[in-house]
């Protein structure tokens, strides 16, 4: 039997665990197939309900079945979700967005996230197998106690030959410093056939220029305000591309011909603000 | 119709932008129409307030087989629009939507489409008066077609059908609008309190070019699990399927009665579709709710059903089938 669903439309889904992941980030686990089945790099809109819809990328969980959201409070529609308890009820729609793609072809996969930028390549890794000689990890924080998804990423990757990588802004955890300074010291040492990145996108920008400059092909999930999640409303553009129905993930090619690739987004009216 | 030449963009060539010709096939002329004195290589608009911020995206509809594109509707300053959700999936191809007429502004606007060279029709949107003077002078003078006045927004106070519902403003409001610019001026109704036949006629007499009609039409969803409204305004406006055939008899009705050249809007998902609002009396159409199910290549796959149905059906141009259905 063929199920037709129509992921565009709200499925209310309740909270069943709350996880602290650090004191300013938390992940909501919750029932829902469609987005336990989300591609690495796939984001679903979410329905704090009479709060605010946000675009989060889907975040993995251990039980069957079941995916999660990983929030950082920030403004008024994020810190509306962080609060939300055990039990309450969101709303999801997606999986939407196209994702990172793992050809056979990848051995040494380098994954260089910042923040919650971290939580498609938390899914991403649990698509590797021994096919991969080794995977590299990079990930960036800005002080020990917001360090994210380490263990996590030990745990997923314990059966792959691994490199974990910590930067802390403030040095107070591994090398101190930002996920650049980190990739530019491990390319003068090492080989990898692709780089996959998440994160703020002024730190994108600086990594797909050291890939540029080492030749390394690379895949970037960018993260753009969002209003529809279905590509009507433009909101989301960087140059002519729709960042919820052409992206999130992006490959050099494409970031290449992105003028406003770390200059220009639009803000709520539509107006181009700069970084 | 009124002949208004002077309107139409003279092409300029360019080395910044591609802009694919796509005049080189046998359907072009027979999709091409007159609109208000505009030329179009086919009747394909894309509806206001669907993907209407971007130069680069509007290069990229039209590229993608459009004839013409209309902007969101454009306020004299920026409007952030309404917090989400502002669109909600009511699946079986209907949409509502609350988004607050979020745009960026008359100046950032008039920037961003400053080296225009695509048909393009600037929706504006005003809460008085005073505003569409404003409006004309930051646009006039740009490489424009015309313009569609949001007369029927439903969901924001003060603007669109606050204002369509008033025909002595909406009177006020087209002669001032006939008075500052040569463009065609083309008026977006809606279903409001005002019987939209009555309304046309006025719009007519006021000396208007063009009606599209129609516009999203109040509506909302609530949510049964948590009994909350869903839009974050609570209520919107109904698009997509649902619109269709309300869409055609407004169509229908406005053309059979008022010698004025109709746009139809709502609900156009696929050729037939279209083929109803011709039928109906629509000169061109507008699409919007269509992208957010088929995507952009709905535009082609829609145009390919026009032309193939008007091959079986003899005819050589589009302008031959519409206001058929009036006969019966």
């Amino acid at each position: 039997m063929v199920l037709h669903i129509n992921i565009d439309k709200i499925r209310m889904v309740v909270i069943e665990e709350v996880i602290e992941e650090t004191p300013s980030v938390k992940t909501f686990v919750f029932d829902d197939m469609l987005s336990s089945n989300a591609k690495p790099g796939q984001f679903l809109m979410v329905w704090i309900p009479r709060a605010e819809e946000l675009p989060m990328s889907v975040m993995i969980s251990k039980k069957k079945n079941h995916a999660s959201i990983t929030i950082r409070k920030h403004g008024f529609g994020s810190t509306s979700l962080f609060e939300k308890k055990q039990n309450d009820l969101i709303g999801v729609r997606g999986p939407y967005g196209n994702y990172f793609s793992l050809s056979k072809n990848v051995k040494r996969p380098l994954l260089v996230g910042g923040g919650t930028g971290l939580v498609p390549l938390m899914r991403l890794t649990t698509l590797f197998s021994k096919m991969q000689e080794k995977c590299t990890i990079i990930m960036g924080a800005q002080t020990h106690k917001e360090v994210l998804f380490k263990g996590l990423a030990e745990d997923i990757l314990s059966k792959i030959r691994t490199n974990i990588i910590v930067t802390t802004e403030d040095g107070s955890y591994g090398i101190k410093g930002v996920v650049t300074d980190a990739l530019k010291y491990i390319l003068k040492k090492e080989k990898f056939d692709m780089i996959y990145t998440c994160g703020p996108e002024l730190m994108m920008v600086g990594i797909y220029n050291l890939s540029v400059a080492h030749s390394i092909p690379i895949q970037a999930s960018l993260e753009r305000y969002m209003k529809c999640g279905i590509g009507i409303c433009a909101s989301c553009c960087i140059n002519d591309k729709l960042v919820c129905k052409d992206g999130t993930v992006f490959n050099e090619n494409q970031l290449s011909e992105m003028s406003e690739f770390g200059k220009v987004f639009r803000d709520k009216s539509g107006r181009p603000s700069y970084y | 119709m009124k002949n208004n030449s002077s309107s139409t963009p003279t092409p300029t060539p360019t080395t910044t932008t591609n802009i694919k010709s796509t005049y080189n096939n046998s359907s072009s002329t027979m999709l091409s129409i007159d609109l208000a004195g505009i030329h179009l290589r086919n009747p394909l608009l894309l509806g206001s307030g669907f993907l209407g911020i971007s130069q680069q995206v509007f290069n990229r509809l039209y590229n993608d087989g459009l004839g013409a594109i209309v902007s969101k509707s454009i306020s004299v300053s920026p409007l952030d629009g309404y917090k989400g959700p502002t669109v909600v999936s009511l699946g079986e191809k209907g949409y509502l939507n609350a988004v607050g007429l979020a745009n960026p502004g008359s100046d950032a606007f008039a920037h961003e489409i400053m080296k225009n060279q695509i048909p393009l029709i600037v929706s504006i949107v005003g809460s008085s008066q005073s505003d569409f003077p404003k409006l004309i002078r930051k646009f006039d003078k740009l490489n424009i077609l015309g313009y569609e006045i949001n007369l029927s927004c439903p969901h924001v106070a003060k603007m669109g059908m606050e204002v369509g519902d008033d025909p002595d403003l909406v009177t006020k409001i087209i002669k001032t609008l006939k008075s500052k610019t040569k463009k065609p001026v083309i008026i977006k109704v809606g279903i409001g309190n005002i019987d939209v036949l009555k309304l046309a006629m006025i719009i007519k007499e006021s000396g208007a070019d063009a009606i599209t009609a129609i516009n999203t039409i109040r509506a909302m969803a609530i949510n049964v699990e948590t009994g909350m409204p869903i839009l974050s305004n609570k209520v919107g406006g109904l698009s997509g399927i649902p619109l269709k055939s309300i869409g055609v008899r407004c169509v229908y009705e406005i053309s059979k009665k008022i010698d004025i050249p109709v746009i139809g809007c709502g609900g156009i998902f696929t050729w037939e579709d279209a083929i109803e609002y011709f039928l109906a009396g629509a000169t061109a159409i507008e699409l919007g709710s269509v992208i957010g199910y088929t995507g952009l290549k709905a535009f082609n796959q829609i145009k390919l059903g026009i032309t193939e149905y008007l091959q079986k059906k003899d005819c050589k141009n589009i302008k031959e089938i519409v206001g058929l259905a009036h006969k019966y």
